[in-house]
């Protein structure tokens, strides 16, 4: 039985509110499921509002300006390693500022059933940007989910960027969530790096609701045979919003398999980016990679701008993409009607389904259930 | 056709329906009483799924003469889903595969939105649950079916069943079924067909449109009508399908001509 979870009220300074569909709901719901939280204020591992209590065995939490101060090589290593966000100008800023943030280690073959939260709350009244860098270390065969979340109070004015390392040993099996609820003034850019062991399992999928310009960028690579990645996302985005999922999939061994789904639905005047690079390297034979991205336009202003990436050297390897971009099929929602059902509730269950493919592709069902909730709220609140 | 003064469940007055500025329907006149079942054939093109979208409440389709009332009220200006509500019922000729929505959910979602708009209260989930079973169980209706997404992977047959179980759960007052034949082996048919007449009700009226005399063996008709460019040509009793299906639609094509 895991410990009772903390109360989901954040920051000390007082005044956090959700801004967007999920991270409150989705705080009670992570709470339920036993979530362990860590709370990160303004960038600021904040040890004092998180759960470090029981920790399971194998499982190291620290913070990162702690690593950084006693010059902790393992760290340093990694800060200093070489990834896919190389020559990024944002993840280089990230570096260039960053002073604190989780760090998580999993031994060898520890299995972590309780959920890792990791809670970004921007609480600042004053305006002002935030680094933080987390890096997330996953031992050969072991097993853990981290869900982030992001949120700020309402009425402020802030930048985040941020940056997640994980390094996934082989046989290791990782799901992630990230949940971007940021306030509405908010500018937003993630980085994401991960690097996958042989034979792992590596899943992340990310929900976008808040924030005035959000940038998603994930570079992940296959750097073991036999790897399983799926990457997923889903962006519900209105009035003048612009959010942009950006990943470069580097298939750099043979014998992995990668699948990606991202939608986004674009009311108002909102702005939906997906650029999707796979590259596979001339020896990865027997890649399978398919990526999808859709977008459906609740409205003539929005817009959606698709750019799907296929680099192949290898011969032997099935890739596919497909990206779409569309209206609210006037037939469905016309035989919906026919049935009875309202135009605005036809809407929403067809908005529902549409986002509900690819919300579909988690595998939890806890996680499943907490994206699927924020769906249905927000669109309530449209 | 009207034996007393009640007031007709549906009248068609002089109805002009255009599609991209074509004209399709020209004057067409209908009335239909509860109780009755009407069949509408003709040959292709000369209207009849026009009629039915129009009546069902499609976009597109501009009426630019006549009206349509449902009880006496007027049904043109209502949305679709009020039509519905009201006891409107329209059996698609190709029902729509609708990703990512559970049957059980639309059935749901469509039957308290009726219920709502008509101030009822929502059924209960037990309750629901139970009618669904029920109904489905008449059609051969397996609940994977129910579970699946509206329609997706459903063969002809279980798309009319599933068309037929939804009429089955709102009990419309009149229910219009647009070529329900279209597409079924005999045993489907019969299926459906028995679902239907199972809905028979002297208080529901129902028009079958349908291209083949074959559907109106299993659903007999009361009156039939001949559609032809547009307008109605001839009505008569059930005989009148069986002289169609051996004579064909010629003459009637050139008489309108």
């Amino acid at each position: 039985m895991p410990p009772p979870a903390r109360n989901c009220r954040a920051s000390p300074r007082g005044a956090t509110r959700p801004s967007g569909a999920s991270p409150r709901a989705a705080c009670a719901h992570l709470a339920a499921l036993g979530a362990r939280r860590l709370v990160v204020v303004d960038g600021h591992f904040d040890l004092a509002l998180s759960d470090l209590d029981a920790l399971e065995a194998g499982l190291s939490i620290g913070s990162l300006a702690r690593a950084l101060a006693d010059g902790e090589r393992n760290v340093l290593a990694r800060v200093g390693a070489q990834t896919g966000a190389d020559g990024d100008p944002a993840y280089a800023l990230n570096t260039a500022f960053m002073r604190d943030g989780v760090v998580i280690t999993l031994a060898d073959g520890a299995i972590v059933e309780r959920p890792i939260h990791l809670a970004f709350v921007h609480a600042a009244s004053s305006p002002r940007a935030v680094f933080a860098r987390s890096l997330i270390t996953i031992g050969a065969g072991a097993k853990v989910m981290i869900v982030e979340s992001h949120e700020g109070a309402p009425a402020s004015d802030y930048q985040v960027n941020n940056a997640t390392d994980f390094a996934v040993g082989a046989r290791a099996e990782v799901a992630h969530l990230k949940l971007t609820g940021e306030a509405a003034n908010a500018l937003h850019v993630a980085t994401q790096v991960a690097t996958i062991g042989a034979q792992a399992r590596y899943s992340s999928f990310t929900f976008n609701v808040g924030g005035a310009l959000v940038r998603n960028q994930m570079f992940v690579r296959c750097a073991g045979e036999g790897s399983t990645v799926d990457l997923g996302g889903v962006s519900l985005l209105r009035q003048r919003q612009h959010a942009d999922n950006t990943l470069v999939l580097d298939h750099a061994f043979g014998g992995c398999v990668s699948r990606e789904m991202f939608k986004v639905v674009l009311a108002d005047s909102s702005r939906g980016v997906f650029q999707g690079k796979i590259i596979v390297r001339p020896h990865a034979q027997k890649t399978d990679a398919r990526m999808m991205s859709q977008a459906l336009l609740l409205s003539p202003d929005a817009e959606a701008d698709n750019k799907p990436e296929l680099e192949i050297f290898a011969d032997d390897v099935q890739c596919g993409h497909g990206a779409t971009a569309g209206a609210i099929d006037a037939d469905l929602k016309f035989y919906l009607m026919a049935r009875g059902i309202p135009e605005a509730q036809a809407e929403a269950l067809l908005i529902q389904a549409f986002a509900g493919e690819a919300v579909e592709t988690i595998a939890h069902a806890g996680l499943r259930e907490i994206v699927m909730d924020a769906v249905i709220a927000w669109l309530k609140a449209r | 056709m009207s034996e007393d003064n009640e007031v007709a469940l549906l009248e068609i007055r002089n109805l002009h329906v255009s599609v991209d500025e074509r004209l399709i329907l020209k004057g067409l006149n209908l009335t239909v009483n509860k109780g009755e079942v009407h069949a509408i054939m003709g040959p292709n093109g000369s209207g009849k799924s026009t009629l039915a979208h129009v009546l069902a409440g499609k976009s597109h389709y501009a009426v630019t003469a006549g009206g349509v009332t449902f009880e006496g009220e007027d049904l043109l200006g209502l949305k679709p889903n009020e039509r519905a509500a009201k006891g409107l019922f329209l059996a698609f000729q190709y029902p729509l595969e609708i990703p990512g929505v559970a049957t059980m959910n639309f059935l749901r979602t469509a039957l308290n939105a009726q219920r709502k708009t008509r101030g009822e209260a929502e059924l209960t989930t037990p309750d629901f649950l139970k009618r669904v079973r029920g109904e489905a169980a008449k059609l051969n209706i397996d609940q994977d079916m129910l579970r699946r997404s509206v329609n997706v992977g459903f063969s002809g047959g279980e798309k009319k069943r599933n068309e037929i179980l939804q009429m089955a759960l709102l009990e419309p007052k009149l229910a219009v079924l647009d070529e329900t034949d279209s597409g079924l082996d005999i045993d489907a048919l019969k299926v459906v067909a028995d679902g239907v007449n199972h809905l028979r009700s002297p208080e529901r009226g129902m028009i079958v449109i349908t291209h083949y005399q074959r559907l109106l063996d299993h659903i007999v008709p009361d009156i039939v009508h001949v559609l032809s460019r547009g307008r109605i040509v001839r009505t008569g009793g059930k005989e009148l399908a069986r002289e169609l299906e051996a004579e064909g639609y010629s003459a009637y094509q050139e008489e309108a001509a």
